[in-house]
């Protein structure tokens, strides 16, 4: 290869979908690149002119524009386009592109674009549009998560019991006692070395031979009567399972459940370091977050509870480190702030005496959700039997209110700015209030009515009597479905914060073109999507309150089109681990976690995947305005469209979802 | 001012007239068959022009005491450029390599020491060099090293018309009016290296002083500078020298 194909393999390799390519496919491109500089203003590609390369940005810029002549998309160096006009069976131009700066293109011809394609799946996958590069994306994720990523060596934390096949049974069994192992590896000196053999700490050539589990003491031994003074050698299963130290915890379990063995011997140069057993792996799976839950109802005041705090913190960042996705910390985190609400609850009642009526103390938005990340403040409310007397009981639950908030607050849970607590006497109400409350913002909604629901219709029990807010979370998918004009108003109210466009270069860029220094991934990703999930989740009166559960109960009604659903899952999951992994490495650096991200920080691939994102959200946006029409109707100035006006804006950030 | 370059054009050589003429005249046969070819006619536009850039490295710049250590050579056209077409290659000199030189085209010793004579390479080259019309960045150089370098091999010169990007620059941003007033008023003279010359019209940057890597940079360079300053239609006349 020529050295200016060098330069251009090395600055094609660095960019997205080039630098997942096998060498060999990456020499073959640089090979056949041609080059054409465009100056600043030139078009590039008309409209339905046939295209026959897939062009790629070496320096300048350019712009897409839709039919509609809105601005698609802006790109930069190391982007490339026309591949999608290059699959479609007619290779003709769908939107023009012009040079926006002096640029220098790399034409990369068609039919070597068309046999990379072919030999290279995840260039295939990442240049065929549609949602389908997100989903490979979030897939690979997954993939990618805990097991897969995690070396066996990870989870060895002590040395093997290893014994001579000589050494007596009762020998070997005193010393899995005293070692509390559950297994000994059986070794013997050898001449010859073999896959087996490994130099002991003696030089001499060790050999593992076999090994004893405490199952075969119960199998092998007492069932065949064999005396304790039997050698080990002679009832040792000689079948040996091993795994080496650098293999992957998942395939460790693979091999247990293919073998059907519990005990797998960890080998590091076939020196024997450990015996991975299959409840290490279970307990690796499930250590992070059930350990600290099990810590917080231990602690015996809300002092004690706040020292818990910075674990949340470190636990979290261990989580997103260990390759979890986002559903899964997700749910750790609303575990960990439940099991937080519930002790404090337990530790009020121990201090204030038993409650003089039935309540139910509800998490509301994010929490309930189970979608909260690791700066979210608290929101909360309480509802209380219909015998609830405010002259009698009234002291009791502020009390109690004020309790649970300050440890809230005190563990890591800020006071809600919106003054959505149970702190609020508004929001500390019998159960027969809090029905008309909910019926009144759907049977009447105005701007903050609005805004309360897209809160409150997220909740869920966290203590005492559950069927309480069951009962309302039932009103809510009764009648929801049922209040066209509430639908249509909070359809518009889920469209007033909009996604960006995508990036270009070191900006968030929006759809009018203009840049901004950084994004806010919940208000212009994440928080956009769980609202407009919402309106179609109360629509089919699903009783659902996660958005991911939410969307699997829309896609059952067919109330959305075909892949939709799909295409909103993964943009929620994708943006959400963005927004997750930007959290975690502020935790790492000691800085306070916030949502905003600087596009600098975000790396080629994840910024195709990001606009994906927001193109799905942005689409779906726009179908929220088809699917719920506003009635007409004359007369009735309340539900009158402009007067709802929007809400959103800056109330809308107070409050925490 | 504009005239005096005018009059300096019409001394200019009718460059197919002195092709004709040569071919007429030179015995070598790979000298013949090279002017045979011809070149443009004059009136050919720039843009549909077949066109090869050229950069020499070499131990030093004076075509009598230095020697040229390494050849490339990129095939182009004002629509593409194919650096899959392009020819690169290392030469003994016949004269010792400095070590500045070495320094400063990253040639080594090791690599000039199995290298071919530049005699080994006329055969490849002429043929690519046929018919076309010649980029470099700086005429001087290239003109008179190539004259020189088959004169003592074939022992008859060779002299053909050249676009230089560098004199182009310097009509650009020295000889214009501006550039004068510029000039008379102090201020630093635009630099109409390759480099700097590129990074006007925005071209990226190169890793710098490889024949190759800089032939592909002065085709670039030339498709820039008729976006510009000239269009596709301009002919060849105008631009070559």
């Amino acid at each position: 290869m020529n050295v200016e194909q060098l330069d251009i393999r090395g600055h094609m390799a660095q960019f997205a979908p080039f630098d997942n390519l096998p060498d060999e496919l990456l020499d073959r491109i640089a090979g056949e690149v041609e080059i054409r500089y465009f100056q600043a203003g030139t078009e590039l590609l008309v409209k339905d002119q046939p295209i026959d390369s897939l062009w790629y940005i070496r320096s300048g810029a350019v712009e897409m524009y839709q039919r509609s002549g809105r601005l698609f998309n802006r790109l930069s160096e190391g982007d490339i386009f026309g591949y999608s006009d290059l699959l479609r069976s007619n290779r003709r131009v769908r939107y023009p592109v012009s040079a926006i700066e002096d640029t220098l293109i790399y034409f990369i011809p068609g039919d070597v674009f068309e046999t990379v394609c072919e030999e290279d799946d995840d260039f295939a996958e990442f240049v065929e549009t549609g949602g389908q590069r997100l989903k490979v994306t979030v897939e690979q994720q997954r993939d990618d998560s805990g097991l897969m990523t995690t070396r066996v060596r990870k989870l060895i934390n002590r040395q093997p019991q290893m014994v001579e096949a000589t050494t007596t049974l009762q020998q070997a069994a005193q010393q899995m006692r005293d070692a509390n192992a559950t297994c000994v590896l059986v070794i013997d000196v050898t001449e010859t070395q073999s896959a087996y053999t490994f130099t002991g700490p003696d030089g001499r050539h060790w050999k593992l031979n076999g090994i004893l589990t405490d199952r075969d003491f119960c199998t092998r031994v007492l069932a065949e009567g064999k005396s304790p003074q039997t050698p080990v050698g002679d009832v040792m299963s000689r079948r040996l399972i091993v795994t080496q130290s650098d293999e992957s915890v998942y395939e460790a379990m693979l091999s247990m459940l293919r073998n059907q063995v519990h005990h797998l011997p960890v080998l590091y140069r076939r020196q024997p370091v450990g015996v991975l057993h299959l409840s290490d792996i279970v307990r690796h799976e499930t250590h992070s977050s059930l350990f600290l839950v099990n810590n917080v109802f231990v602690q015996n005041s809300p002092e004690q509870l706040a020292k818990l705090a910075p674990e949340v913190r470190t636990g979290f960042a261990r989580m997103v480190a260990d390759g979890a996705n986002s559903e899964m910390v997700c749910r750790a985190l609303a575990t960990i702030g439940r099991a937080f609400t519930q002790r404090l609850l337990e530790l009020a009642e121990s201090e204030l005496g038993p409650a003089p009526v039935p309540y139910c103390f509800m998490v509301l938005g994010s929490m309930a959700r189970e979608e909260p990340t690791i700066n979210a403040d608290q929101d909360n409310a309480l509802v209380l039997d219909d015998d609830y007397d405010p002259d009698l009981h009234g002291e009791y639950f502020e009390a109690l209110a004020s309790f649970v908030c300050d440890g809230l607050d005190a563990c890591g849970y800020p006071y809600c700015k919106g003054d959505v607590m149970a702190t609020n006497a508004r929001w500390r109400q019998p159960l027969h209030v809090w029905k008309r409350y909910f019926t009144e913002w759907m049977e009447e909604p105005n701007g903050e009515r609005l805004l309360h629901s897209s809160i409150f219709f997220d909740l869920a029990p966290v203590h005492g009597e559950a069927p309480m807010v069951e009962s309302l979370q039932d009103l809510v998918a009764e009648l929801a479905p049922q209040r066209p004009i509430f639908l249509a108003a909070l359809a518009r109210n889920a469209k007033s914060r909009t996604p960006p466009l995508g990036f270009f270069r070191k900006f968030v860029m929006e759809h009018d073109g203009e840049h901004r220094k950084s994004i806010n991934l919940k208000r212009r990703g994440t928080a956009p999507l769980t609202d407009l999930v919402r309106v179609h989740a109360l629509a089919c009166g699903s009783k659902a309150q996660n958005t991911f559960t939410r969307l699997d109960d829309i896609a059952e009604t067919k109330l959305l089109a075909d892949g939709v659903t799909e295409r909103l899952r993964y943009a929620f999951e994708f943006m959400s681990m963005v927004r997750i992994r930007h959290q975690a490495e502020a935790v790492e650096q000691g800085i306070e976690p916030d949502n905003s991200v600087d596009p600098e920080n975000i790396g080629s691939r994840e910024r195709h995947n990001l606009k994906d994102a927001f193109e799905a959200i942005s689409n779906a946006q726009k179908f929220l305005s088809f699917r719920y029409i506003m009635p007409t109707r004359q007369g009735s100035s309340k539900t009158e469209p402009d007067r709802l006006g929007s809400p959103q804006g800056s109330a809308s950030h107070r409050v925490s979802r | 001012m504009t005239w005096r370059w005018k009059a300096k054009e019409k001394t200019q050589p009718n460059w197919p007239d002195y092709l004709a003429s040569r071919a007429q005249r030179v015995r070598e046969p790979r000298l013949a068959s090279f002017y045979a070819r011809g070149t443009l006619d004059p009136a050919t536009p720039i843009g549909e022009a077949p066109l090869v850039a050229m950069d020499f490295e070499t131990t030093g710049l004076d075509g009598s005491r230095h020697d040229i250590v390494s050849v490339g050579v990129m095939p182009f056209t004002l629509e593409r450029i194919r650096p899959a077409d392009g020819r690169y290659w290392v030469l003994s000199p016949r004269r010792q390599l400095s070590d500045e030189s070495v320094a400063f085209h990253h040639i080594t010793h090791a690599e000039v020491a199995g290298a071919p004579d530049f005699n080994a390479i006329i055969d490849d080259l002429l043929p690519m060099l046929a018919g076309r019309l010649v980029v470099v960045h700086y005429r001087q150089l290239e003109r008179t090293f190539l004259d020189a370098a088959i004169r003592e091999r074939l022992g008859d010169g060779l002299l053909m018309p050249m676009i230089d990007t560098m004199s182009l620059e310097a009509r650009i941003h020295r000889q214009s009016w501006w550039a004068r007033l510029r000039r008379w008023a102090g201020r630093p003279m635009a630099s109409i290296r390759l480099h700097e010359s590129r990074q006007r019209y925005h071209l990226p940057a190169y890793t710098g002083h490889h024949a190759l890597v800089d032939s592909l940079a002065t085709a670039e360079l030339l498709q820039a500078q008729i976006l510009y300053h000239y269009d596709w239609q301009t002919p060849v006349s105008a631009l070559w020298r």
